[in-house]
């Protein structure tokens, strides 16, 4: 249930709109990601051909940041390599909480055209970080994209953030982290 | 100037280093070498004014079954002339000396042929692996090479 | 007070200026995935050590496995910006092997493919160099270009950026009735968006001091360093395998070679190298222009298709004038339906190969301008 889908239904005499500090927390982050600025093969090139005039992809409020420390969100946009998959963890631990990722292309979901005799391709890279959204193609078309980022919002708008920090308490609590 | 008329100068200059020439298969002719004179018949090949052979357009890695080969492809910008020369070494000890001070392109490519075929280049000044990870194990584009299960906790296949 | 030792005094006399700077593979300057160890001293650089592999997607291992016609949407993901010109050395050395003739029309259809593709290719190149220098506003005009050709072609061969077009003999389908039309309003298109980003971006002053006497790459380094496409002629070396040894039917074509000439600083530096790219979109559309006046509107694309793509047992190896360089494959068949060994010799390996030797001397930020007016792409480097 979205901020939005409340503006259907305003309180009384119009003008008003009823939810929870949740559904506007979760508008706010979903209508404003920033991604990190990583491409790695073929579906780059689709990235930035989506980036680009025609097809716009920073009308979904989302901005490229070249640190993982300002990102919320990474695109793995082509074929990870086990050279590369070492460098791929240590770049999701860099980024802070609230994370997500969204896998790009044939390569990134499942290893791609490389799947079988490719002894250097990591089969997914679901192996080694969790994704939120995967994107097929080989390239996926830019339709595709704004269709990867609408799942992502979605996905967001139906998070909750406080029973999120109220897990992650009791957790530290329990392992006598803190002192409350 | 025609491949078997190098071949002919080349034979006469080297003796019984240079060792056989063969135009038998489609397309390409090529020039068998040893590798003990291997780099005085680059050095003539690039100097010579008669071949002029300066630019190095390829150097790639062959395994053929016991041995393991190298494979260069030369041109000439001058006389615009192609040449296919090939060496071979046997597995137990694959020792070519290397070429890169003739043409400085050899680096790299024999850095790579050392990494997926395992020959090793001597006269190299940085014989390391340029295309898979630094402390991966085996040579992969040998026909016996199997691949490993894990590497650094990622399952390979 | 006086037991403290003077810490300015001890180092100065320490060589410690210089530092280890890692230009990581994630980095928006890069283009792609590749690790620069670069050491400065103060701004300076002093050494650069460039460590790839990080794309390296086993592409020959893949080809043993794999029979002729297979490998060919592997051959696009070599170079995966300008696509068609990687599949034409490949099939033409099959079809050399086999002792296939294509018909006229395919040779057609194959020289304005690879063109259309070279144009697009330059486009990426000038608009990334521009945006490495800090010039945003071509990348939109550019792209914005491009995809009117990405229309084209995904109407020709059905993809947008990774084609599998190019057979053993002919093509996979062919044009459609408005294609004619088409490719002259996209000519039309690039050499009114040329005009405006030669005056906004290349000869503009900024630019001019930003690129020009920086990474001059003399003619016989070059030479030894076999580079090739447009880093060789940027240094004033007049070389094109479509002219000096010419393939399929560029003897029918009437173009220029453009070379780098150091019109605004040195022979061989980074401007030349981006004007060489500029003026070869405008030679490309000329030859388009003329393959259109002179292609036959009838035959079958697939008339030449052979019925088992089975080479004699041997070796060949082919090369071909791609956008960044001459893109070269050698095959060596042993008879039956799958390859004994594929080697793709990269443009963007050996054209990298480069960079320790021609950018010492100059300041960091020089540096990306000097990775970028090589146009690498990371799939011909790691393969």
């Amino acid at each position: 249930m979205g901020l939005l889908n409340r503006l259907d239904d305003p309180y009384e005499g119009g003008g008003i709109l009823m939810g929870t500090v949740e559904d506007l927390l979760n508008w706010g982050r979903s209508k404003s990601d920033y991604y990190l600025h990583f491409g790695l093969a073929c579906c780059a090139i689709e990235f930035m051909a989506m980036n680009a005039s025609h097809f716009d992809f920073m009308r979904f409020g989302t901005i490229p940041r070249t640190s993982p420390r300002q990102a919320d969100f990474i695109m793995i946009t082509g074929t990870v390599t086990f050279k590369m998959a070492d460098r791929i963890k240590i770049l999701y631990e860099q980024m802070a909480e609230p994370k997500y990722v969204i896998s790009v292309g044939s390569c990134s979901n499942c290893g791609g055209p490389y799947f079988e005799h490719g002894y250097h391709v990591l089969k997914g890279v679901d192996r080694i970080i969790p994704v939120d959204v995967y994107i097929p193609g080989c390239p996926p078309r830019p339709e595709a994209f704004h269709e990867g980022m609408i799942q992502l919002q979605k996905k967001i708008n139906e998070q909750s953030i406080f029973n999120k920090r109220k897990k992650l308490k009791a957790e530290l609590k329990k392992n006598n982290s803190i002192s409350k | 100037m025609l491949p078997n008329e190098i071949y002919n100068n080349l034979k006469s200059e080297f003796g019984d280093a240079v060792i056989e020439y063969n135009d038998t298969q489609p397309i390409d002719p090529f020039i068998t070498v040893s590798t003990d004179k291997l780099f005085d018949i680059c050095h003539t090949l690039r100097d010579n004014e008669e071949y002029l052979f300066d630019y190095l357009m390829s150097l790639s890695g062959m395994d053929l079954g016991e041995n393991v080969g190298v494979v260069y492809h030369l041109y000439s910008m001058k006389y615009k002339h192609k040449l296919v020369l090939k060496v071979s070494a046997p597995k137990a000890e694959p020792k070519v000396p290397s070429v890169e001070m003739i043409w400085r392109t050899a680096d790299w490519h024999e850095r790579e042929a050392f990494d997926l075929m395992g020959v090793i280049f001597e006269g190299h000044h940085n014989m390391i692996r340029i295309l898979c990870p630094y402390d991966w194990d085996g040579h992969p584009l040998r026909k016996d090479y199997k691949v490993p299960e894990i590497y650094h906790g990622m399952k390979v296949s | 007070m006086s037991d403290k030792k003077r810490l300015d005094l001890e180092y100065s006399t320490h060589d410690s200026d210089k530092m280890r700077i890692n230009v990581g593979p994630q980095h928006p300057s890069t283009h792609g995935v590749l690790r620069l160890e670069v050491e400065v001293d103060g701004e300076i650089v002093s050494e650069v050590i460039p460590h790839m592999g990080y794309l390296h997607r086993s592409f020959e291992k893949v080809c043993e496995s794999m029979t002729y016609p297979q490998i060919i949407p592997y051959i696009d993901r070599i170079d995966y910006i300008s696509a068609m010109n990687n599949e034409w050395p490949y099939v033409m050395a099959l079809e050399k092997m086999m002792d296939i003739k294509v018909p006229e029309k395919v040779e057609y259809i194959r020289v304005i493919a690879a063109e259309l593709n070279r144009i697009a290719n330059h486009q990426i190149a000038v608009a990334t160099f521009g945006m490495d220098a800090g010039a945003f506003t071509p990348f939109l005009y550019f792209f914005r270009d491009r995809e009117y050709i990405l229309w084209i072609f995904e109407k020709l061969s059905g993809a947008r950026l990774l084609y599998n077009y190019f057979r053993v003999g002919g093509v996979s389908g062919d044009i459609y009735p408005t294609f004619k039309e088409e490719c002259l309003d996209v000519i039309k298109k690039v050499r009114k968006t040329n005009a405006e980003v030669m005056d906004l971006l290349i000869y503009n002053r900024i630019f001019i001091q930003r690129t020009a006497k920086i990474g001059i790459l003399p003619a016989d380094v070059a030479l030894s360093y076999a580079c090739s496409g447009p880093v060789f002629r940027g240094s004033g070396v007049k070389y094109d395998l479509r002219k000096d040894e010419t393939y399929s039917i560029y003897n029918r074509f009437d173009f220029d070679i453009p070379v780098g000439k150091g019109e605004v600083g040195v022979l061989g530096d980074c401007w030349d190298r981006n004007i060489v790219r500029m003026h070869e979109m405008e030679q490309s559309c000329k030859i388009i222009e003329q393959a259109l006046a002179q292609m036959p509107m009838e035959g079958d694309v697939t008339a030449a298709f052979p019925k088992k793509i089975r080479p004699p047992k041997g070796e060949i190896y082919m090369r071909a004038e791609g956008p960044k360089g001459d893109l070269g494959f050698y095959i060596v068949s042993n008879g039956s339906d799958k390859p004994e060994r594929v080697k793709a010799r990269g443009t963007s390996f050996v054209n990298l190969s480069v960079i320790p030797e021609i950018s010492k001397g100059y300041m960091f930020a020089d540096l990306i301008l000097i990775l970028g007016s090589i146009d690498i792409v990371l799939g011909e480097v790691d393969r």
